[in-house]
C-alpha cells in the first residue's frame, strides 16, 4: 500500500432531520453505498459514481452529493484526472476502461457557431401557420434524372430510385447495441423510434426477438465481431450498417464485459454465457477500400438490393477522402461518427485523445464529396456529441442529410452521465443486464420521455428554419451561409467554410 | 424588394424598348435608383449566329488587351465595338459597356456534344472569376442584356433602349438588400440564352450555390440571383429535364401534396425531390426567366413575392405588379395571379 487510498471522488451525506429512514437510497444504489444499521443509515462515499438514483429515489430531499470533497493540490499539468491514472495504473499495469464520450476539455466547436435569422428583407416563417418540411430520405439519389416526355405530354421516369429510409425528422436513434443497454431501453427507444417516424441502430448486439415488432424501424449493424449476424438478422432490418469504427475508440475494436453477458445477450449475440464480447479492431475480410466495396455488395446481394447500406466511421484525420472513397462502394449513407461519441465501455486513453470533432469532419466530408460532384449521390449521417436541436440545425448546416443521438437519447431515459456503464450496475436500468436493475427501466414510460425529446427537438429545429426563412430541411443542408462562426480561428473557419460573425 | 416585368410575343412580333421602359418606370416604390436593366431578345438580327457577349470594362486602356486575346484563342471576333451610350444626369459612369460578336472555334473542345456553348460558358466563368477588371454579363445569340446602377428611366436613356428591336423583353428595377448596388449586380443575369430576372432573396442560396459549383459552375456576381440561371442551365441544357419539370425541381410541391397523388406523378415529384433537392429554392422569390424560345414566371411555394401574368392576343406579359402591364398594355385582358409554386409559360410559335 505504499500509494495508499486516493481522494474519494464524491461525498454523500444525509440530513439526519429530513431523513425518515425509508431506505429507498439503500435499495436505489447497486454500488453499496448506503447501508442500514441499527437505525441509522451508513453511508460509504467511495462507491458514489454521482449517478443521482438515490436523490431522484429520497422522498425528503434528504441526501446531498459533493464532488471533490478533498482535492490534490491544484496543478494545471498534473492534475487530478492523470494523477489517479498513474496512480491506478502503478497498481494494476492495466489499460483503463471508462464509459461515455471523451471527457478532456476540448473546446466545443458547436458553441462557437451561431445561426442565422430573418429581418425585413425576407420574411421568416412561422411553422404554426405554413407547412415546414423535415421529411429527410437517407440512401443513395441518382445524380440525374433520366426523364422521356412521348408525343402526348406524357412524362416517363427512366432512372429507377435505390431504396432510401424515409425520415420525418432528421434525427436517428444511434446504435447502442443489446448487452451494452438493456432490453427495456432498447426497446424504449425503438418504440420512440417508431412513433417518430424514424429509426434506431441495433448496434452489434444482433436483434433480440422482443425487438422483432420494431424491426422495420432498425437499422441492423454489421461489426467486425459479427455478433448475432446471420440471413435473418440481415433481413428483419430496415436497412443494414457496416461498422468499421466508432468515434469513442477510432481504430479499435468493441468491449463488451462478459458481466454484461447473461442468457439472452449470450444468445442474440450467438457467443457464450459470461465470456467478454471483443470485437476485432478491423473486420478481418476489410483490409482495403475495394474489400469495404466487396461487403457492401455482398450484403446487398443477400438482402437482394432491397435495403440500404450504411458505413459508420470514426472521425479521424483524413475522414473526408476515405468519406469519398466509402461513397464510391456503393453504400448509400456514410455516417460519421465525431471524437465525443459515447461508449460503453472504451480504452480511457482512446476515448480521450483519439480522433477529431464532428464539426470539422461532417464540413471537410460534405465538401471532399462536392468536390467530386456526388455529394447529393450518398447521405452523410452525423454522430457523436449532438446534445440539443441546435446541434441538430448546426451538423445539417455543415452538411449532414441527418444525425444519430445516442447520449442524449439515454439521458431522455434518465441516464445521469455518470460514466460507469462498463460496470453493468447502471441504477436506472440502462447500461446493466441485472434482471431487478433492468426492471426499473418501464418501456412504456421510456419511449414516451424518448419519443418527447425527438419531438421538441423537431419542433425546435422547425422553428430555427423558420426563422430563417426555410421551409424544407434540403434547404438547410450544407447551408454554411446561414452559420457564423464566433471566436473561432481562420484556419477552423476555412475548414468549416463559415465566416466569422459580423462579415 | 424589386420590380420585374416580362413580355414575350409568342408570333415573334417585335417590340421597340420604350413600353418597357415606362411599364419599369411606373414600379418605382420597388426600387432604390441602385440598379435596373433590361434583356432584349431578337436585337442583333445581322449577327444572329455570334454569341454577343456584353462586357463591362473597368480601364479599357489595360483590360481589353487581355480579354481580346483570351477571345481570339477561342474563336473568331466577328465584330466589336463600344456599346453606344449617352450620359445621364443622375446616373454615374463606372465601366465602359462593350459588345463582341463572338464565334468560338468549336474544334477547341472537339470531345463536348455542345462545343460552343461550353466554350462560351467556361469563358464567363473564367473571365467573371478571374476579376482583372472585365465581366462579361451577357453572352447569348441574338439578345443583349442593357443594365446599371442608376433609376429604370435613367438605365434605360444611357442605353437608348427604344433603339432596340425584340420579341421578347426583360425589365428589373432593384433594391439591394444583401449585396452592394454596382453594375455587375444588377438584373437581369444572363447565361448563354438564358435570362433572369429575380424579386426576392433566395435563403437557400448557400446550398444552391455550392450544388452549382460541384457541376463547374462560379457565382461571380456576389448575389443570389446568378445561380438561379445556372440552375436553369444545368437542369434544362445539360439535364434535359423539361421546363415544367425544372420548375418542380425548383419549387417543388409538398410532401403533403405529393404524398395524395397518383402512384406514377407521386413517384416522379418523389425522385425529383430526392435528386433535386440541393436546387430546391427556399425563400421569398418571383422570378421572370427567358430564353430564345420561351418566358417563364415562378414564385417560391408560399408565394412570398407578388406576380401576375395578363395576355393579349399574342402577347404574355407577366410583371410583380398588375399596374404595370397595364402601362405598357392598356387593353391587357386575362389578368391572372399564378399559384404559389406553378409556373406560367410562354413559348414562341414554331
Amino acid at each position: 500500500m505504499s500509494i495508499g487510498a486516493v481522494p474519494p471522488r464524491y461525498r454523500i451525506s444525509i440530513d439526519r432531520d429530513q431523513c425518515m429512514l425509508c431506505e429507498r437510497c439503500v435499495e436505489s444504489c447497486p454500488y453499496g453505498v448506503f447501508r442500514s444499521s441499527d437505525g441509522r443509515i451508513l453511508i460509504d462515499s467511495r462507491r458514489c459514481t454521482a449517478c443521482h438514483r438515490c436523490i431522484a429515489m429520497c422522498p425528503r430531499d434528504a441526501i446531498d452529493l459533493k464532488e471533490r470533497p478533498v482535492d490534490y493540490r491544484s496543478h494545471p499539468l498534473w492534475t487530478r484526472e492523470i494523477r489517479e491514472s498513474i496512480y491506478t495504473q502503478a497498481r494494476s499495469g492495466k489499460i483503463i476502461l471508462a464509459g461515455m464520450g471523451n471527457a478532456l476539455p476540448y473546446p466545443v466547436i458547436f458553441d462557437r457557431l451561431v445561426l442565422d435569422a430573418c429581418q425585413v428583407t425576407n420574411p421568416s416563417i412561422d411553422p404554426l401557420r405554413e407547412p415546414m418540411e423535415l421529411r429527410t430520405y437517407v440512401g443513395k439519389k441518382p445524380s440525374r434524372l433520366e426523364i422521356r416526355k412521348d408525343e402526348k405530354g406524357d412524362v416517363e421516369l427512366l432512372t429507377k430510385l435505390s431504396p432510401n429510409l424515409m425520415l420525418e425528422t432528421p434525427i436517428m436513434i444511434a446504435h447502442m447495441s443489446y448487452g451494452a443497454i438493456s432490453r427495456n431501453a432498447q426497446l424504449s427507444l425503438a418504440r420512440a423510434a417508431k412513433e417518430m417516424g424514424t429509426y434506431m441502430g441495433t448496434g452489434e448486439g444482433g436483434l433480440h426477438h422482443a425487438l422483432y415488432p420494431y424491426q422495420d424501424r432498425m437499422i441492423v449493424q454489421v461489426a467486425s465481431g459479427r455478433f448475432g449476424v446471420d440471413i435473418d438478422y440481415l433481413e428483419r432490418g430496415a436497412a443494414i450498417e457496416i461498422k468499421i469504427g466508432q468515434g469513442a475508440k477510432p481504430g479499435l475494436g468493441g468491449h463488451l464485459p462478459g458481466e454484461k453477458v447473461d442468457e439472452d445477450v449470450s444468445s442474440t449475440r450467438m457467443i457464450p454465457v459470461g465470456t467478454d464480447a471483443l470485437s476485432p479492431f478491423p473486420h478481418h475480410d476489410i483490409y482495403s477500400i475495394e474489400d469495404l466495396k466487396q461487403l457492401v455488395r455482398s450484403l446487398k446481394e443477400a438482402t437482394e438490393w432491397k435495403k440500404p447500406v450504411f458505413v459508420k466511421i470514426a472521425a479521424v484525420h483524413n475522414t473526408a477522402a476515405i468519406a469519398a472513397g466509402i461513397a464510391r462502394s456503393s453504400a448509400d449513407a456514410v455516417v460519421i461518427d465525431g471524437f465525443r461519441g459515447g461508449t460503453g465501455a472504451a480504452p480511457k486513453v482512446a476515448r480521450d485523445h483519439v480522433g477529431i470533432p464532428i464539426e470539422a469532419a461532417i464540413a471537410s466530408a460534405d465538401a471532399k464529396l462536392r468536390e467530386q460532384g456526388i455529394r447529393n449521390e450518398v447521405s452523410l449521417i452525423a454522430s457523436g456529441g449532438i446534445r440539443e436541436s441546435a446541434d441538430v440545425a448546426k451538423a445539417i448546416i455543415l452538411g449532414a442529410d441527418a444525425v444519430y443521438i445516442g447520449t442524449a437519447a439515454l439521458v431522455a431515459l434518465g441516464c445521469r452521465v455518470c460514466g460507469n456503464c462498463y460496470r453493468g450496475l447502471c441504477p436506472w436500468g440502462i447500461a446493466t443486464q441485472r434482471e431487478d436493475l433492468v426492471s426499473r427501466l418501464d418501456p412504456e414510460t421510456g419511449s414516451k420521455q424518448a419519443a418527447n425529446l425527438i419531438q421538441a427537438w423537431t419542433h425546435e429545429l422547425s422553428e430555427l428554419m423558420g426563422a430563417a426563412g426555410i421551409n424544407s430541411i434540403e434547404s438547410l443542408r450544407g447551408n454554411r451561409d446561414r452559420l457564423r462562426g464566433y471566436m473561432l480561428d481562420e484556419g477552423l473557419m476555412k475548414v468549416l467554410d463559415v465566416k466569422t460573425v459580423g462579415a | 424588394m424589386c420590380g420585374i416585368i416580362g413580355v414575350i410575343d409568342r408570333g415573334r412580333k417585335e417590340m421597340d424598348g420604350s413600353l418597357i421602359r415606362r411599364a419599369l418606370s411606373l414600379m418605382k416604390e420597388r426600387g432604390s435608383g441602385e440598379g435596373a436593366g433590361y434583356a432584349v431578345y431578337g436585337c442583333y438580327p445581322e449577327f444572329k449566329d455570334c454569341y454577343a457577349l456584353h462586357v463591362f470594362f473597368d480601364d479599357i486602356h489595360v483590360t481589353k488587351g487581355a480579354l481580346d486575346e483570351t477571345l481570339r484563342r477561342w474563336g473568331e471576333i466577328v465584330h466589336d465595338e463600344e456599346i453606344p451610350t449617352r450620359d445621364q444626369p443622375n446616373l454615374r459612369r463606372v465601366h465602359t459597356p462593350w459588345r463582341y460578336f463572338f464565334r468560338p472555334d468549336p474544334k477547341m473542345m472537339s470531345w463536348s456534344t455542345s462545343p460552343e456553348d461550353d466554350i462560351v460558358t467556361n469563358l464567363v466563368m473564367s473571365v467573371n472569376t478571374e476579376k482583372k477588371g472585365a465581366l462579361i454579363f451577357s453572352s447569348g445569340k441574338n439578345m443583349g442584356v442593357f443594365k446599371a446602377s442608376g433609376w429604370p428611366e435613367d438605365v434605360a436613356d444611357f442605353y437608348r433602349i427604344q433603339d432596340y428591336n425584340g420579341y421578347l423583353w426583360l425589365g428589373h428595377n432593384r433594391y439591394p438588400t444583401n449585396t452592394p448596388g454596382w453594375w455587375g449586380g444588377a438584373h437581369p443575369f444572363n447565361l448563354l440564352g438564358w435570362s433572369v430576372v429575380h424579386n426576392g432573396e433566395i435563403t437557400s442560396y448557400g446550398t444552391n450555390q455550392r450544388y452549382i459549383q460541384s457541376f463547374g459552375y462560379h457565382c461571380t456576381m456576389f448575389t443570389d440571383t446568378e445561380v438561379v440561371a445556372y440552375l436553369f442551365d444545368l437542369l434544362v441544357r445539360k439535364h434535359q429535364l423539361p421546363e415544367d419539370l425544372a420548375m418542380k425541381a425548383l419549387a417543388p410541391p409538398f410532401w403533403d401534396e405529393i404524398d395524395r397523388m397518383e402512384e406514377k406523378e407521386r413517384e416522379l415529384d418523389t425522385a425529383i425531390r430526392l435528386t433535386y433537392g440541393p436546387a430546391l429554392m427556399n425563400g421569398p422569390f418571383a422570378i421572370v426567366v427567358a430564353r430564345p424560345d420561351m418566358m417563364l414566371g415562378i414564385t417560391d411555394r408560399i408565394k412570398l413575392r407578388p406576380l401576375v401574368a395578363g395576355e393579349n392576343g399574342k402577347k404574355l406579359y407577366i410583371s410583380s405588379e398588375e399596374a404595370a402591364i397595364r402601362r405598357m398594355d392598356p387593353e391587357v385582358g386575362k389578368v391572372s395571379m399564378p399559384r404559389a409554386g406553378y409556373p406560367v409559360i410562354g413559348r414562341v410559335e414554331s
